[in-house]
């Protein structure tokens, strides 16, 4: 038994820490504020906020594990759910056109994901073809999107949906939140994607060595828009998560989720230098940030510490990677060995 | 003792297991060159870290002028003179020649301002230590890698070495290159510097070297004055066996062509190359670094766009835009360079034999079938002789010949019609050259044709059964099967890489890749 767990330790440090993490801040959390932390609805509000951010956490990390980034989720979510919501409000096919509500809500999700994977795509485009690095490409397309959505609503809420929209926020089969489902199945499917499909392990090969994935004859180019158009569609599955629990959509929703979807990410093992980190670690590092959260709500914290905390978390997470990773490669070799550290690739 | 600069004692390294360095005692001498030699895997490189402090050994204590140290760090050794010039050099491409070689002087001398005078005046000041210039304001990346080796040196020399360490430096160089850099290391040791050099090369060895240490399995076989030794001694005390390169003699009685390059020219690079090839041919290339070949294998395998001719697979004309495109139509093509072509350093050894064969792996489901990835793995790794403990081990913790046999274990695994190898025993121990040998030509002989790009004689007159020759970006010279039987054959080869004069400056070569 020692020894089972012993080896399992050595296989995966990220995971084991992660777990470790999330057990203590379980207990540190449930022994201050006792039944208000296991209260059925703190944990039923936990499983309604978690999907919301955690689509954005995915699509961050696998452009993060190409070695990128994709800092246009946020943006690339509200412009989705604004045009879904035009679609729902009837803007777009007029209130009298005679369509079914259900017909509306099943054209506005697939407006959603075609928008926001139209969104992604071109940030993989400008990233793979016009070699722009990924962070300025999204920070560009971050800016571009925004100000789409500022320009078409004038800052203004797109509200009032259909019934059976909303239900996809709302509802709750067999007492657990269907966006928990939704959250579960999408993160499986990406899960088996990265480890067991050519694509999930080209992603993997391109973040650690783009000159010697071409070389191995990936198609780099295809597999970079490919990427960013997946992160694209998880976007969109966020956006009508989103504007579904709060029956509208605006173009600064969600703001704080960039950075938590970064924290989220890191947290979750993925090295921000590509090529490494575990889809499936990702998910505890989601629990983990939910539950802070909703342990600052009961204490009752502003928003405003909330950043600042989260804010530093990422960075401290970035400083204990970078001392574990130091002590790692003094006691493994690896820091100094000419035959490890690839040249600077040209 | 007096005289040592160096002495370890009793050092012990495992790595799970592996006993990288097993109970090794040395002693280094001031003023002299001693040698490091053994298979891949044998310590080598494990020794050298341990001495500069980047590992700390299990076991062992190291006396470095005097000083003993139980757990010596890289501070304490730079201070004593130790200093390492690795092969990736470590230096930075975009900065210049003058500051490369002064920074770290300037950095240890605590200087707050830069000052441009006093870095050139440190720059020249030591080119001219090794009796050589050079244009101290172009950068790095721009200028021939023997030259950044000088520029490597110098910098080591700016801070006061007593002990140089050079763990392979001469594989990324041609010959011309190399005795300059010979000349260079035994023009310092004059001078007082003891020298410590790892070479898999053992005519330089030889060459240089005073002393002599062989390793094997982590362990000393023991200390050799280099006049007690002869080539086949040395070799069998590395391999504990007589090796004989096997010569390659073509058993295939189809004589069709089956890849033919028709007058492929892209002008600076290569120039109207003509080749014409059978199943089981073995066609060396070789020349020069700059005269070209590199440039042409990069355009057979898509990369380097060529501006007229054709290349002709099994009678087709095929036009190849990109890697994919070339294994696609049956082409494959070893890179130069292993750490910046060719490894995914993190990922594990069947990971990285797998990588070209993505789309061989993949079941009908479009799932990859890591089951066969790891079966396909352990067969390479016994074919290749790769010393591993099991093949998820990741490839950085492997030694440098056996990351070299793992990465032509993925080209292989793609299973091509034309398998083009630049340089593939670079690094290579002598033991594993002949495995490797064998390898390709039991491939050759399964029907492969082969294309070898080498600058090294014996691996060229062993493994082929024909020659090209380029120079200055186009082909000058061309030896038959008969040829290269003759005696003369390496110094006809040799004259015509170098067309007798010395006029000739290499270029550097260009990568046009995508992303
Ligand atoms: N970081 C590491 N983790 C695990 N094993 C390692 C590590 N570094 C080295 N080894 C193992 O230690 C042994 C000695 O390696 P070393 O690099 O010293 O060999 P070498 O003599 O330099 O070989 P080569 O001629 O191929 O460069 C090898 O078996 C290697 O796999
Ligand atoms: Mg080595």
């Amino acid at each position: 038994m020692i020894t089972q767990m012993k080896k399992f330790i050595r296989q995966d440090t990220t995971l084991t820490v992660l777990l470790g993490l999330l057990i203590f801040l379980i207990l540190l959390f449930g022994s201050i504020l006792q039944d208000k932390f296991f209260s059925f609805d703190n944990i039923q509000s936990m499983g309604y906020q978690i999907p919301e951010f955690a689509f954005l956490a995915l699509a961050m990390s696998i452009a993060m594990i190409t070695g990128g980034i994709d800092l246009s989720v946020v943006a690339n979510a509200n412009m989705a759910g604004i045009m879904a919501g035009y679609v729902l409000t009837g803007a777009v096919f007029g209130l009298n056109s005679g369509m079914s509500d259900l017909t509306l809500v099943i054209i506005a999700i697939l407006v959603a994901l075609i928008v926001a994977t139209l969104g992604g795509v071109f940030n993989g485009i400008l990233i793979a073809k016009f070699s722009v690095p990924a962070i300025l490409a999204t920070l560009g397309t971050m800016t571009f999107y925004n100000g789409i959505s500022t320009a078409i609503t004038e800052g203004k809420g797109v509200v009032g949906f259909p019934d059976n929209y909303l239900s996809i926020g709302t509802s709750a089969p067999l007492g657990i939140p269907l966006v928990f489902y939704i959250f579960f199945i999408a993160f499986a499917v990406v899960a088996f994607v990265m480890v067991r499909t050519p694509f999930g392990q080209s992603i993997y090969l391109y973040g650690e060595n783009r000159i010697a994935s071409l070389f191995s004859g990936i198609k780099n180019e295809k597999m970079i828009i490919k990427t960013y158009a997946l992160a694209g569609f998880l976007s969109g599955i966020a956006a009508i998560i989103m504007t579904s629990r709060v029956n509208s959509a605006k173009y600064n929703y969600g703001d704080s989720y960039l950075l938590q979807a970064i924290l989220v990410a890191v947290l979750g093992g993925i090295n921000p230098n590509g090529g490494r980190g575990k889809v499936t670690n990702v998910i505890i590092g989601i629990l983990i940030l939910q539950i802070l959260q909703s342990a600052f709500t009961l204490f009752a914290f502003s928003p405003y510490a909330k950043r600042m905390i989260f804010g530093f978390m990422l960075l401290l997470i970035m400083v204990i990677n970078f001392i574990i990773d130091k002590w790692g490669a003094r006691s493994k070799s690896i820091a100094k060995d000419s035959e490890v550290v690839p040249q600077e690739a040209k | 003792m007096p005289g040592n600069i160096l002495e370890a004692n009793n050092i012990s390294k495992t790595y799970g297991g592996v006993h990288a360095l097993d109970n090794v005692s040395m002693c280094i001498k001031a003023g002299e060159i001693h040698c490091l030699v053994g298979e891949n895997g044998s310590g080598k490189s494990t020794f050298v870290k341990v001495m500069s402090g980047a590992i700390t050994p299990d076991n062992g204590e190291i006396t470095l002028n005097g000083h003993t140290y139980r757990s010596l760090n890289p501070i304490d050794s730079i201070r004593e003179g130790v200093q390492v010039i690795y092969q990736d050099l470590s230096l930075f491409p975009h900065m210049t020649v003058a500051e490369n070689i002064s920074m770290n002087k300037m950095v240890a001398l605590g200087k707050k301002l830069v000052n441009m005078a006093e870095v050139r005046k440190t720059a020249e000041e030591q080119l001219a230590r090794i009796g050589e210039t050079m244009d101290l304001d172009c950068p790095i990346d721009e200028i021939s890698m023997a030259n950044r080796q000088l520029v490597a040196i110098c910098r080591a020399l700016s801070l006061d070495a007593k002990l140089l360490f050079m763990d392979e430096p001469t594989t990324a160089l041609t010959n011309i290159e190399v005795d300059r850099l010979l000349k260079i290391v035994l023009e310092l040791k004059e001078k007082g510097l003891s020298v410590v050099f790892i070479s898999h090369k053992l005519n330089e060895v030889f060459e240089v070297a005073d002393t002599i240490t062989i390793f094997r399995d982590g362990r000393k076989v023991g200390d050799f004055n280099s006049k007690e030794l002869s080539y086949h001694s040395l070799i069998y005390h590395m391999t504990g066996r007589n090796v004989e390169y096997p010569r390659y003699v073509r058993k295939a009685t189809d004589d069709n062509i089956r890849f033919e390059i028709r007058g492929l020219s892209r002008p600076g690079h290569f120039e109207d190359v003509n080749v014409k090839m059978r199943r089981g041919d073995i066609l060396g290339i070789t020349g020069l670094k700059g005269s070209g070949r590199e440039e042409l294998a990069l355009s057979l395998f898509g990369l380097n766009p060529s501006k007229s001719g054709q290349v002709i697979i099994n009678g087709k004309t095929v036009s190849i835009h990109s890697p994919t495109d070339a294994i696609v139509s049956g082409l494959s093509l070893l890179p130069e360079d292993r750490y910046t072509q060719a490894l995914f350093p993190t990922h594990s050894i069947s990971e990285n034999i797998s990588s070209a064969s993505l789309p061989s792996i993949t079941t009908k489901a479009g799932l990859l079938d890591r089951k066969g990835e790891r079966q396909n793995a352990i067969n390479m790794v016994a074919k290749l002789h790769i010393r591993t403990p099991n093949v998820e081990t990741s490839v950085q913790n492997l030694s440098g010949g056996n990351q070299q046999k793992t990465v032509i274990a993925r080209w292989v695994l793609t299973d091509p019609e034309v398998l083009i190898l630049d340089g593939p025993t670079v690094g290579v121990d002598i033991a594993s050259k002949v495995d490797i040998y064998e390898q390709i030509q039991s491939f050759a002989s399964q029907g492969m044709s082969i294309i070898l790009i080498s600058d090294e004689l014996p691996e060229l007159l062993a493994n082929c059964n024909s020659v090209m020759v380029m120079r200055a970006n186009k082909v000058v010279g061309f030896l038959s099967n008969e040829e290269l039987e003759k005696p003369d054959a390496a110094d006809r080869l040799q004259s015509m890489m170098s067309g007798g004069g010395d006029d000739f400056q290499p270029s550097i070569p260009v990568l046009e890749a995508q992303a």
